[in-house]
C-alpha cells in the first residue's frame, strides 16, 4: 500500500457494530484468556505471578465473571444484529442461512478448500476466494461453538450451588475440565491459527487492520476476494460500498491497539506452551 | 528327780540305768557337800530351800520361782552382805517364811533412790503404774554386778537394750505412754553415738543414761532435767568439751549456757538419737565469710575471679526470703564443705555448689536431661544450675526481675541455642533459628505482649527434665507431644486424642502426626493467617501425597496455589483436631454432616452439590473414568484442530512469502513508475 498519504476511497468490508463487537470481543477474550489460564495452570510460577499481578485470584474471578457477561453480550447482540441483517439484506432465515454471502459452509466451500490445497502444493492456482473464505466461516463457527460450550460450562461452574439442583455434583467436575479444555483449544487456535491467517501471514504481515477499520483498499479486495470483486463490479454494487479511509491518527490508533491484543496473544501462547510443555501435571 | 529325768530319757534302758547310777552319785556327793560349805556363807541358811530350782509360788495367779543362784549371788556385788543384807525382814524368820516386803535399796542407795523417786520412773511408781521400772527392772536383783563388769545388766554395752525393753516400738510402755519420741532404739542405733557403742564396741560413747542420767530421768521440760534446754549444753560437754570451740563461729561459747534460750541449743541441729557425722552448715554465720568476701577487689589466687559477695544482692535473693516453713539459707549450707573450726573456713572447699542437696527431685531430673548428661560427661558448654539460674542474687520465677521469669526465658535459652551460639552449633537436628522463629510465633509475640502464661521454651520441653525428641521419656517426643501442647491447650487436645490421628484411635503402627508436625515446633503461627492457611495442603500432603496432588487438580487447590486463603483447604471440610474417617458418622464428610460443611461456604449447598469431586484427577479411569474420557476426548479434539489447522498454515507459509515478494515488487515497480517517467496517473493523483 502506498505510503504518499493520498487518501483513497476504500471498500467497506465490516459495519460499525461488527467493528464494535470484534473490539468488544478481543478485549474480553483476552481477560478471560489471561484470568481462566492463570487457574488453569495455577501449578506455574507464572500463574501466581499473574493472578498477584491482576489484582490477587479473587479479583482475577471478577474480572473473568465481568468479561463473560461482556462476552455474553457481544454474543448476544450479534445474535440481534443477525436477525436485522436477514430482514435488511436477505429477508428470509432460508437465505441468510444457504445464500452466497452466507457463513454456512456450502460446496464451493469445499471446492475452494481443496483449490487451496492443491494451491499450496504447487498443482493449481489460487482459488478465487468471495466474501468469506473457507477459513473465515471456520473462525466464525469456532466462536460460535465456543461460546456455548465454554458459556454453558462457566455459568454452570458461576452458579453451582442452583445447578447442582438438576445436575449431580460430579457433573461440575466433568464441566471444569470441558471448559477449560475448550478454553484451552479456543486460546491456543485464536493466537495461533486465526493470528497467522488474519495477520502473520507474510503478505499482510505484521497485521491486517480490516476489521478494526472496517475498510480494505480496493486492489486488495481485488486481490484476496476477487470473486466479489467482480460480483460487485458486474452488478455495479462497488461504488455503493466505497467509504473514504480513515484519517492516520486513527489508523495509527488502531494499530497501537492490534499490537497490544497480537502481543498478550502471542505471551499467552508462548505460556500455555511453557505450561504444556515443561510443567505440565 | 534324777531317775525321773533319766526315766524320760531316750537311752535305752540298761545302759540309762547305769549312768544313771553314777551321776545320781556325783550329784548326791555335790549336794551333800555344798551345805556344808554354805553354811561358812551368809545365806547358806536361805539357800538351803532357795537353792532348790523347783522352788515356786503363786503370786496373782502366776507361779513364779524362787530359786536363787547362790554362786552367782555370792560372786555379786552384794554377795558378801548375805540374804538378809537385803531382805532385812527376814532376818531371825521360821520358816516357811512370808513373802518378803519389797527391797529397799536406797537404804544403802540414798541418793540413787533419792534421784529415782523424782524421775519420771519414780512419779510413775507413786501413781501405782505398773508399767513403771523398779530398781530390779535395771539392774536385776540377786546378779547386781558393778556397771563395768560385763555380767553387768547395765554394763554401758547393754543400757540401750536396757532402755529399749520399755523404750522401743511396739512394747506397752511406747504403746500406752507419752513418749515424744519415735523410734528411738533405732534412731539411736544408727546415730553416731549408737554405731560407736554398739557396731564398735566403744563403752565410752554415750548410752542412754550418758545424757538421760541413770537415775534422775526427767522430762525435757523439767528445768532440773539433764536434757533439759537450760542443761543440754552442759550434758553434752560432758563428752564434748571444747564443742565451743568447733562453734564458736555460731556462737560465742560462753553465751551457750547463759542464754540458752536465745541460742539453738544442741538438739536444734542435732536432733536426739538421731545426732549423725554430719556438719549442719546452718551453724555458720554468714558474717565470717563476708569478713572477706565484702572486699570488692577479692579475687582468686587461681584465676583471679572475682570473690566479693554483694551480701545486698544476696538478701534480696530467694535464698533469703523465710518462706513457709523455708528458713533463710546461709552461705555454709551450699558451700557445704566449709569447716567451721578452720580460722579460713572455706579453704576445705573442693567441689561447685551443689543444689540438689537440697533441691534432690529437681537435681535428680536435671541429672537425666540432656543438660546433666553433657555436665556428666564434663562437657564444658554443659548448663548448670548457675548457668540459668544466677549465683548469690537468684529469684523465684514469680519475680520479673528474675531470668527465669516466664518473659525472660527464651533470652535466657537463646544465650546457647541462639544461632551461632554454642548449642546451635553443636546441635544436628531440623530445628533452625529456633529462637527468632519463636520470637516471631504466636508464642512469642504474647509473651512479647506480657502474657506471661503463654509457652516459653520450659513450657514444652520442660525447665529441668529436657530431652531430645527422640528420648522416649522427652516431653517433646512424639508420642508425648499431644499431652505437653495439652497442659495448654486441653480442649484441642481432647478433640485429638478422638481424631484418626490419634493412635488410640486408628491402630497404626507408623507414626503419625502430632501438634508439631502440622504447626511446627517453634515457628507456631496463628492459624488463620493466610501463611499457614496457604502451607497446610502441602503439610497434609506429606503423609497425604496422592490425596493432596488430586486436591490441586481441583478448583479448591488450584485457587489455593493461586494464593486465594478463602477456598477450602483440607481442614476446613476435614476438620483440624477432629479429623475423622470419613467413614465415621461423627466426621465433618460423613453422609449426613457433608451439605452443611459445604454449606459454610456454599450457602444452599445440598447433598448433590456436595457430590462434586474435590479431589478428583482425570488421569485414574478406574476411578473417574467419565473424567478420563472427558479428558481425553477434549484433549483429542484440540490435537486435531491444532494438527489440522497447524497443517494448514504451514503448507500456506511457502505460498504467502512467494505472494509477499511479487507484491512488494509489484510495489517496488509501481513506486519507480511514479519517481522516474511521469505517467498519466501522477497527475491524477
Amino acid at each position: 500500500m502506498p505510503n504518499g498519504g493520498v487518501q483513497k476511497r476504500q471498500f467497506i468490508r465490516f459495519s460499525r457494530l461488527q467493528r464494535i463487537l470484534h473490539i468488544c470481543m478481543i478485549v474480553s477474550f483476552m481477560s478471560l484468556a489471561l484470568t481462566g489460564l492463570t487457574l488453569k495452570f495455577s501449578y506455574t510460577k507464572w500463574a501466581v505471578v499473574l493472578s498477584h499481578l491482576l489484582g490477587g485470584f479473587e479479583n482475577a474471578g471478577y474480572i473473568h465473571r465481568s468479561a463473560a457477561v461482556v462476552m455474553f453480550g457481544v454474543f448476544i447482540t450479534h445474535l440481534v444484529d443477525l436477525y436485522k441483517l436477514k430482514k435488511r439484506e436477505h429477508g428470509t432465515w432460508r437465505a441468510l442461512l444457504l445464500g452466497p454471502g452466507s457463513m454456512n459452509m456450502n460446496r464451493r466451500d469445499l471446492a475452494e478448500f481443496v483449490g487451496t490445497l492443491k494451491w499450496f502444493v504447487g498443482l493449481g492456482e489460487r482459488p478465487a476466494y468471495g466474501r468469506w473464505t473457507y477459513w473465515e466461516k471456520f473462525d466464525y463457527f469456532a466462536v460460535f461453538w465456543g461460546i456455548a460450550v465454554i458459556g454453558s460450562t462457566g455459568l454452570t461452574l458461576w452458579f453451582p450451588v442452583f445447578f447442582t439442583r438438576f445436575i449431580p455434583g460430579s457433573f461440575l467436575n466433568v464441566a471444569t475440565i470441558i471448559h477449560s479444555d475448550e478454553a484451552l483449544l479456543a486460546t491456543g487456535f485464536i493466537f495461533t491459527v486465526h493470528f497467522f491467517n488474519t495477520h502473520l501471514r507474510p503478505e499482510k504481515f505484521p497485521m491486517d487492520i480490516t476489521v478494526f477499520t472496517g475498510r480494505m483498499p480496493l486492489e486488495e479486495l481485488e486481490r484476496d476476494k476477487p470473486r466479489e470483486y467482480e460480483e460487485l463490479v458486474a452488478t455495479g454494487k462497488l461504488e455503493e460500498k466505497m467509504e473514504e479511509a480513515y484519517q492516520p491518527i486513527v489508523i495509527q490508533t488502531i494499530r497501537a491497539f492490534a499490537w497490544a491484543a497480537l502481543t498478550v496473544g502471542f505471551f499467552i501462547v508462548l505460556w500455555i506452551i511453557y505450561a504444556m510443555l515443561f510443567a505440565y501435571r | 528327780m534324777v531317775e525321773t529325768k533319766v526315766a524320760r530319757s531316750k537311752w535305752r534302758a540298761g545302759l540309762g540305768v547305769v549312768v544313771a547310777a553314777l551321776l545320781a552319785t556325783v550329784f548326791s556327793l555335790l549336794l551333800s557337800e555344798r551345805p556344808a560349805r554354805a553354811a561358812d556363807q551368809p545365806g547358806a541358811e536361805c539357800l538351803a530351800c532357795h537353792g532348790d530350782k523347783t522352788m515356786t509360788t503363786t503370786r496373782a495367779g502366776k507361779t513364779v520361782s524362787l530359786f536363787v543362784d547362790g554362786k552367782k549371788f555370792a560372786a555379786s556385788i552384794h554377795g558378801s552382805l548375805g540374804c538378809t543384807g537385803c531382805h532385812a525382814d527376814l532376818e531371825g524368820k521360821d520358816f516357811p517364811h512370808e513373802k518378803p516386803a519389797p527391797v529397799q535399796c536406797g537404804t544403802c542407795h540414798t541418793t540413787e533412790q533419792e534421784q529415782h523417786a523424782r524421775s519420771l520412773h519414780g512419779k510413775a511408781i507413786a501413781r501405782g503404774d505398773p508399767l513403771a521400772p523398779h530398781c530390779v527392772t535395771c539392774h536385776g536383783n540377786h546378779e547386781i554386778y558393778p556397771v563395768k563388769d560385763p555380767r553387768s545388766a547395765v554394763l554401758p554395752l547393754k543400757v540401750p537394750f536396757v532402755c529399749g525393753q520399755c523404750h522401743r516400738e511396739g512394747t506397752t510402755v511406747s504403746r500406752n505412754r507419752p513418749i515424744p519420741q519415735d523410734n528411738i532404739l533405732e534412731n539411736y542405733s544408727e546415730s553416731i553415738h549408737g554405731e560407736a557403742l554398739l557396731k564398735k564396741g566403744l563403752s565410752v560413747a554415750p548410752n542412754c543414761a550418758t545424757c538421760h542420767t541413770p537415775h534422775l530421768i526427767l522430762p525435757h521440760t523439767d528445768p532440773a532435767s539433764s536434757i533439759n534446754r537450760k542443761n543440754i549444753a552442759a550434758t553434752c560437754t560432758k563428752c564434748h568439751s571444747q564443742i565451743e570451740v568447733v562453734h564458736r563461729k555460731t556462737i560465742r561459747g560462753e553465751l551457750w549456757e547463759k542464754q540458752a534460750n536465745v541460742l539453738p541449743a544442741c538438739p536444734d541441729c542435732h536432733q536426739p538419737h538421731k545426732i549423725r557425722n554430719v556438719f549442719y552448715e546452718q551453724g555458720m554465720a554468714n558474717a565470717d565469710c563476708m569478713r572477706c568476701h565484702a572486699n570488692e577487689k577479692l579475687r582468686r589466687v587461681r584465676d583471679g575471679k572475682s570473690m566479693y559477695v554483694n551480701l545486698g544482692e544476696v538478701n534480696h535473693s530467694r535464698h533469703s526470703q523465710e518462706t513457709g516453713r523455708l528458713r533463710a539459707v546461709a552461705c555454709s549450707q551450699c558451700h557445704s564443705e566449709v569447716n567451721a573450726s578452720r580460722v579460713r573456713s572455706c579453704e576445705t572447699i573442693t567441689h561447685e555448689v551443689d543444689c540438689t542437696a537440697c533441691h534432690d527431685e529437681i537435681g535428680k531430673l536435671y541429672t537425666v536431661s540432656i543438660h546433666g548428661q553433657l555436665a556428666g560427661k564434663n562437657n564444658p558448654n554443659a548448663p548448670t544450675c548457675k548457668e540459668c539460674h544466677g549465683t548469690h542474687g537468684i529469684l523465684g520465677k514469680q519475680d520479673p526481675q528474675s531470668s527465669t521469669f516466664a518473659v525472660n526465658v527464651p533470652g535466657l535459652c537463646a544465650r546457647c541455642h541462639r544461632e551461632g551460639q554454642k548449642a546451635a552449633v553443636r546441635y544436628t537436628g531440623l530445628q533452625h533459628e529456633i529462637i527468632a522463629n519463636y520470637t516471631e510465633s504466636i508464642h512469642g509475640t504474647l509473651l512479647k505482649n506480657g502474657l506471661t502464661v503463654t509457652a516459653t521454651c520450659t513450657s514444652c520441653h520442660t525447665a529441668h527434665h529436657i530431652l531430645p525428641r527422640t528420648d522416649p521419656a522427652s516431653s517433646v517426643n512424639a508420642n508425648n507431644v499431644p499431652n505437653t501442647c495439652g497442659q495448654c491447650h486441653h480442649g484441642i487436645e481432647e478433640q485429638f486424642e478422638n481424631s484418626i490421628h490419634a493412635k488410640r484411635v486408628s491402630g497404626y503402627s507408623k507414626p503419625l502426626p502430632v501438634c508439631n508436625d502440622c504447626h511446627t515446633a517453634h515457628a507456631i503461627h496463628r492459624t488463620d493467617e493466610n501463611s499457614f492457611r496457604l502451607n497446610v495442603m502441602s503439610t497434609c500432603g506429606r503423609c497425604h501425597e496422592r490425596i493432596a496432588e488430586t486436591y490441586f487438580d481441583t478448583y479448591h487447590g488450584k485457587v489455593s496455589k493461586l494464593g486465594y486463603t478463602k477456598a477450602a483447604k483440607c481442614y476446613d471440610c476435614h476438620g483440624a483436631h477432629d479429623v475423622r474417617a470419613v467413614t465415621d458418622p461423627r466426621s465433618h464428610l460423613s453422609r449426613a454432616n457433608v451439605a452443611a460443611t459445604c454449606g459454610k461456604c456454599h450457602a444452599g449447598a445440598t447433598r448433590r452439590f456436595a457430590g462434586y469431586l474435590t479431589h478428583a484427577t482425570h488421569h485414574d479411569p478406574r476411578k473417574y473414568p467419565f473424567l478420563f474420557y472427558t479428558f481425553w476426548g477434549m484433549t483429542a479434539l484440540l490435537l486435531v484442530t491444532f494438527v489440522v489447522g497447524g497443517m494448514h498454515t504451514l503448507l500456506w507459509l511457502p505460498r504467502a512469502v512467494q505472494m509477499r515478494r511479487e507484491l512488494r515488487a509489484a510495489e517496488a515497480e509501481f513506486a519507480a513508475s511514479l519517481a522516474n517517467p511521469p505517467s498519466k496517473e501522477g497527475p491524477d493523483a
